[in-house]
Formats: structure tokens, sequence, C-alpha cells
């Protein structure tokens, strides 16, 4: 795909968008229309290209069905994300952007960017760090109430109706990136935005659903990236994926063997091969769903990234 | 040799004197600003704790760790040395009961305090799910509450029926000790029950005594966190609990040998004693903290390295080595004296003990938090150490001050030293039998 020449790259990010990215048909590439026809190309599970009539690519119109069911996730998908190092310069979009459409009222944001240096001799780089969503998630094992939960879908939620505030998967997750509501978070936009945003999952009883973490955030309870599943209600990418002005981000399907950053799309399997990508901590065994490629052949400067970079900051403070 | 009336006068519980009601007044007033202190973390939230997303628990959590800890004594005194037939260790029996009860009932307590939502703890037993080890915590925790206050409750049976004739005057007293007492008479039907009863409670409560503190070190070691991640971690922590257990005895015996003039009954032979098993008792965990500090220093693996050197030589050195060194190697040295086993430099050491055992809790506790996996970076300066605040150390005395209140109450009404049982190893006869009751 990457020999593709720009041109076509573009079609398809353009025809692709309309078509949504995550339909279950699959990462989807369209080539010149052919006769009278118009034909479209298609990438099967297994990467090669097949084409099909337009006519006949059937358009998913929901990804939930009707006995979706939040502690089981969207039916058939597998969320993953990859994380290109080579492309981060600490440019903070994605940081930016998540915790203005999560509301992040606190002081430690969901997304971070590590600075990292993995031993004096070897070469600095930018490190983006949010949720792992572990397969084996070490916070959910140890939740008393089974108010954090690991869904089919691959997410890791929580339940901020049922959290107790124990904090043990605070203590538990080896990534750090589990965040407490120590006071009474200061959301009053998303309390009115969440009710007209997502009525049609809420309890309405409590005005709550766990679908969407942080909506709103609950005083003494725990917080932390949930892979925007607003975003992909509406078949859309995560913010940090779309704010990204490096492309460093790039959200798929595990199932349809598929990633994208809204500009590119990748075969998954074929990219971690290729660029050799990993896992943060494989030693421990939690299986993360997030993918790293590794800081070589960097396209970004790692001094440049030094104009945001702030140590004791990652929300932006507007008062 | 005393007559029983003698005992009975020696032993019987006795009204506070003019300190015993400003010590209760002491602890009142603290508990008294602690809840008030509490009441302003419901409003506010945890914020008024210096605990942030990296010291994630804090003085809370060590406080818990020290509770349990000390709450073993327990199962040690009146189970594992009754067991094994150590007869001098009858007078410290109800002493350590106490202790065991008072500390196991602050534990539960101060984790409740540590929730961000206490309000919701109803959810342990509405979605409680077994593969969290809070939920085995919460488990054993209650049944050796139970037990505790079982193994207290029987083999006060007689001594109840002791006392109701002993206070008859007093119509409310004698109407509660005749009630507690169960009807007690002294039958050998009765006798045989007691004994089974407090036997089979004896062996009973050795492995749940285990548990508690077992299940307690695991709520760390089942973390992949350096420091805690260690498959030392249980025996480490009973080892430990002995010690602050044995000192917490050794503390409260000779308090309550000077308010309630019990020379005769607690003698300088059981300070000798006690005094050599808590020699015992830190030599193990200090064998213990050997096997979990040495080794990973010996390889020093990158995480466990900075973990380590912020303790050996960082910022928590003074307090790490004042611990180990002050509060473990000192006492042992010590007490090799018979002179430091006499009981006023005893209670002094035990005390340095049982202080020092309350901030090994802290350095297990909080130091490992800071050193996480990945860097601290993106969060404020501030969160990057933890200093407790006064609020936060406020509802901790509150905690300590309960603990202190609820052994000061058993031991108004209770009997510190079993009256029956001693009467029963010394072969005095109750005189009392003449006048029979009625029932």
């Amino acid at each position: 795909m990457e020999s593709n020449d720009k041109n076509s790259r573009r079609k398809f990010l353009n025809n692709g968008l309309k078509l949504g990215l995550l339909t279950a048909i699959g990462g989807v590439a369209i080539a010149k229309s052919l006769e009278e026809e118009e034909m479209v190309e298609l990438m099967d599970t297994n990467g090669n290209l097949i084409k099909v009539p337009v006519t006949k690519v059937e358009e998913n119109s929901s990804l939930k069905d009707d006995d979706y069911n939040v502690r089981e996730g969207y039916p058939n998908k597998k969320f993953v994300m990859v994380i290109d190092l080579a492309r981060c310069k600490n440019a903070k979009q994605c940081v930016k952007s998540c915790n203005k459409n999560h509301f992040i009222s606190g002081d430690n944001a969901w997304l971070k960017i590590y600075k990292m240096q993995d031993s004096e001799e070897t070469a600095p780089y930018w490190m983006p760090n949010l949720c792992q969503h572990c397969d084996k998630p070490p916070c959910v094992k140890v939740c008393p109430v089974d108010a954090t939960f690991k869904r089919r879908d691959g997410i890791v939620s929580i339940d901020a109706n049922r959290c107790i505030g124990c904090r043990f998967c605070m203590a538990a997750c080896p990534y750090s990136v589990r965040v407490f509501n120590w006071s009474e978070p200061e959301q009053d936009e998303i309390k009115s935005n969440m009710v007209m945003e997502h009525e049609d999952q809420m309890n309405h009883n409590t005005g709550y659903t766990p679908d969407y973490t942080g909506n709103p955030s609950t005083k003494g309870t725990v917080d932390k990236c949930d892979f925007c599943p607003h975003m992909i209600d509406q078949k859309l990418l995560p913010h940090c994926v779309s704010a990204c002005p490096n492309g460093v981000y790039f959200f798929g399907d595990l199932y349809e063997d598929t990633v994208t950053n809204g500009d590119e799309t990748f075969q998954l399997s074929k990219l971690l091969e290729d660029k050799a990508g990993y896992r943060l901590m494989e030693d421990l065994g939690t299986m993360p769903s997030v993918y790293y490629l590794p800081p070589k052949n960097r396209q970004q400067n790692f001094e440049e990234g030094f104009k945001y970079y702030t140590e004791f900051q990652s929300v932006e403070k507007n008062k | 040799m005393k007559t029983f009336d003698q005992l009975t006068k020696d032993l019987a519980p006795k009204k506070f004197n003019i300190y015993g009601k400003i010590w209760v007044a002491l602890l009142i007033v603290t508990i008294i600003a602690a809840i008030y202190a509490y009441i302003i973390q419901i409003k506010e939230g945890l914020v008024i704790t210096d605990m942030r997303d990296y010291a994630l628990w804090g003085i809370y959590i060590s406080n818990f760790v020290f509770f349990v800890a000390i709450s073993l004594v327990g199962s040690l005194v009146t189970a594992i040395l009754r067991l094994s037939g150590v007869k001098w260790a009858t007078p410290l029996t109800r002493i350590s009961e106490i202790i065991a009860i008072a500390a196991i009932i602050m534990a539960g307590l101060t984790i409740i305090i540590d929730m961000g939502r206490p309000d919701r703890i109803y959810n342990l037993l509405l979605h409680g799910r077994l593969q969290s080890p809070i939920i085995w915590d919460v488990i054993v925790i209650t049944t050796y509450l139970v037990i505790s206050i079982l193994l207290l409750y029987f083999p006060l049976l007689p001594d109840f029926q002791i006392l109701r004739r002993k206070f008859k005057d007093n119509k409310i007293l004698a109407k509660w000790y005749g009630r507690l007492s169960l009807n007690w008479n002294g039958n050998t039907k009765q006798k045989n029950i007691y004994k089974w009863s407090i036997n089979t409670l004896s062996v009973l409560i050795i492995p749940v005594a285990f548990g508690i503190h077992t299940v307690t070190a695991w709520l760390f070691a089942t973390t992949y966190r350096p420091g805690w991640d260690s498959s030392n971690f249980g025996p480490y922590f009973i080892a430990g609990a002995f010690v602050a257990g044995a000192g917490g005895v050794i503390s409260l015996m000779y308090i309550l040998r000077k308010t309630h003039r019990l020379k005769d009954y607690i003698t300088d032979f059981h300070f000798d004693m006690m005094g050599k098993l808590l020699v015992m008792l830190c030599l193990i965990y200090i064998y213990f903290n050997v096997n979990e500090y040495l080794v990973p220093a010996y390889k020093t693996t990158e995480k466990e390295a900075e973990h380590l050197k912020e303790l050996f030589f960082g910022h928590d050195a003074l307090l790490f080595w004042s611990v180990i060194i002050g509060g473990l190697v000192l006492p042992v040295i010590a007490l090799l004296f018979k002179r430091m086993r006499k009981p006023l430099p005893l209670f002094i050491i035990a005390l340095v003990v049982v202080i020092a055992a309350w901030w090994k809790r802290f350095i297990i506790v909080i130091p490992t938090l800071l050193h996480p996996f990945l860097p601290i970076q993106g969060v404020p300066e501030s969160w990057h150490h933890y200093n407790p605040t006064y609020l936060e150390w406020l509802i901790t005395w509150g905690t300590l001050a309960g603990a202190l209140l609820i052994v000061t109450l058993l031991v108004r009404y209770l009997p510190i030293i079993p009256i029956h049982e001693t009467a029963e190893e010394n072969n005095i006869v109750e005189s009392l039998n003449t006048d029979n009751d009625e029932e």
C-alpha cells in the first residue's frame, strides 16, 4: 500500500471516509471507476485487493446490534492501536484534543507523551502513553466489584457508578495510566452535553451509562482512556488519532487486520512485521492492544519536541 | 498463696481514676476531631489528603497494614502459646485478645476511610468478585474478627459468673455480667464444652490469622511493582506482624500492671519471657528483611535498583535505617542483657518497636508507588512526593485513638487477667459455692 501513488491515496481517503472507516467490510480502497459500473477495490483479510461493484457494497448502518451490551461491546470487533514512535515529535495535539473532548478537569491527562531514553547510549524519543487496553488486564483482575471490565471488542472500560474508589486497579496497572478524581470534577459543560448526545444508551434512572468513561467523571472514582467509543459510534477515529498532525496514531480492527490514521491505511500484521512493532512490557504478560513501532529512521527531530514540553503539566488550565 | 476472694478482688475490673478519666477524655477528643476531619474528606473528596495518582495509597493504607499486623498477636499468644502448652502466658491471653479485637475493628474502619466512595461499600456484597484479593481480605478479616471475639468471650464465661457475684450490690453490672455469663455454673458438661470450644477456636484461628496477613501482603505482592513484586511478602508480613504484636502486648501489660496494681500477676518473669520472645521474633523478621532487600539489591534489575537506591541512600534512607536499626537491630542487642528485660526498659524498647513497626509499613507502601515502571511525567511537581496533610494525620490519629479507646473500655469492664483460669492453674478453690443460685 505504501507504494501507491499519492493520487490514489488521496482518492481513497475521500471515498474511504465516506464509507466509514470502521465498516464490517474493512479497509477500503477505491480505484478509478471502470467502464459504466463503478468498481471498488477492497482488501480482504489476507491483504489481497479484490474488485467489487460499488452497488454490492453494503454499509453497515449501526455498529451496535439489537442485543448490544455495554459489558460485551461492539459485536465482531477487536480494536487495536499502533503508535509510530518514528513520527512523534511531541506536538501535543493528541493530548490537547483528548483533554478537551473528555472534559478532563484534573491535573493528570489520560494520554501523556513521555520523554524516553532507554539507556545513555541510545537516542531519546517521545512516547505517547495511554491505556493499553490489555487482553489480560491486571486492573480488571484486581477490581473487587467488577467496576472496571474487559469487553470482547478489546476495550477496558469503567463503570463509574459502581467503582468504590479503592484504587487497587491503579496500583495494579504497570503503565500508570489510570487517574483518580480526587475532588469533584469541574465538568459543567459535559453534564448537559452527555444527556443530549447519548440519549439512547442512557440509563434513565441515573442518567449515566458506563459506555463512555469520564462522561461524566465522578468524584472518588477512577478514570482513564476508553478508546473513544463515542467516536467509534459515529464511525470516526478517536480524538488523539485525528488530532495528530504527524500521523503517529493508527486505529483499527484486529479482525479486519487494518489500521488507519485517517490519511494512510495499513494491513496491521504486515505493518507490525515490516516495522518490527512491539508492545510495552511484553514480559508482564498483560497482552496490550496498543502496539508501538520503534523510533527508527525518524521523520522528526527529537529536539523540536522540547518546544511544547512541560515536565509538570499535561492538562492546560485556562483559569 | 492468695485466697479466691483476694484473687477476685485483685483482678476484678476497676473504675477509672482521675488519670483514667483524662485519658478517656483525650481519646474521645481526638476521635471527635478525626470525625470532623473525615466529614471534610467526605465533602471535598480524598483531595484533602496528599495522595495523588502516583502516591495513590498513603498512610491510611500503611496504617491499615499496621492494624492488621498488630492484631495477629491475638493468635500468637492465645492460640500458638496456648496450644504449645506455655503456661506462663495465661495472664497475657486476655490482653492480647483485646489488642487483636481493637486492632482488627479499626483495620476494617481504616480501609473504609481510604475508599473514594464509602457510600458504595455494599457493592462488595452485590458485585464482589472472588478473583480480587480485596474480597479475600474482606472474607478473612470478618472471619478473624468473629473468631477473635469468640476467643475473647468463651474464656470470660466463668469470669462473668464470678463478677456477677462480686458485683451483686451493683444491680446493673450484676445483671449484665449475669446475662453475659450465659448461666455458667461450672458443671462438668459446661466445662467440657468450654474446653473443647476454646481448643477448637485456638486451632481455627491460626490459619485465619496467617490468612489475614498473608492476604494483606498479597494486596501488594499481586501487583507488578518493584518492591512489592515478591514471593517473600506473605511470610515477611507475618514475621513483622508478630514483632509489632509482641511489642503491643508488652507495652499494654506494663501500663495495666501499673494502673491495676497487678505486680503479683504480671511479674518480672513475664517481662523477661516476653523480652526473650521479642528477641526471637525480631531475629526472624530481620531474616525476612535480609531476604526482601538483599536479593534484589544483589541483582539490581533496573527498576528494583532505582527503588532500593532511594531506600538505602536517597530520600527515604533516614526513615528506612531508623526503622531497621532502631526498631529491630538495636532492640535485639539491648534485649540480650537481662537488665534490659526488666519491666521499665523493656516497656520503652517495646514502644520503640511498635512505633518503628508503624513506620515500617509506611516504608513498604509509599516508596514503591513513587517508583513506577514508566517515568513520572506531566503531573504537578508535588505529585512526585508524598507528605501526608494535617487532616490525613488527624484521621489516622483518630483511628489509633479509636483502637486505644476500645482497649480502654474493654479493660474497664473485663478482668484483664482471666480469674477462673488463674485460679484453676494455681489450685485456688472457689469459696463462694455456698451461695448457690436459685436457677
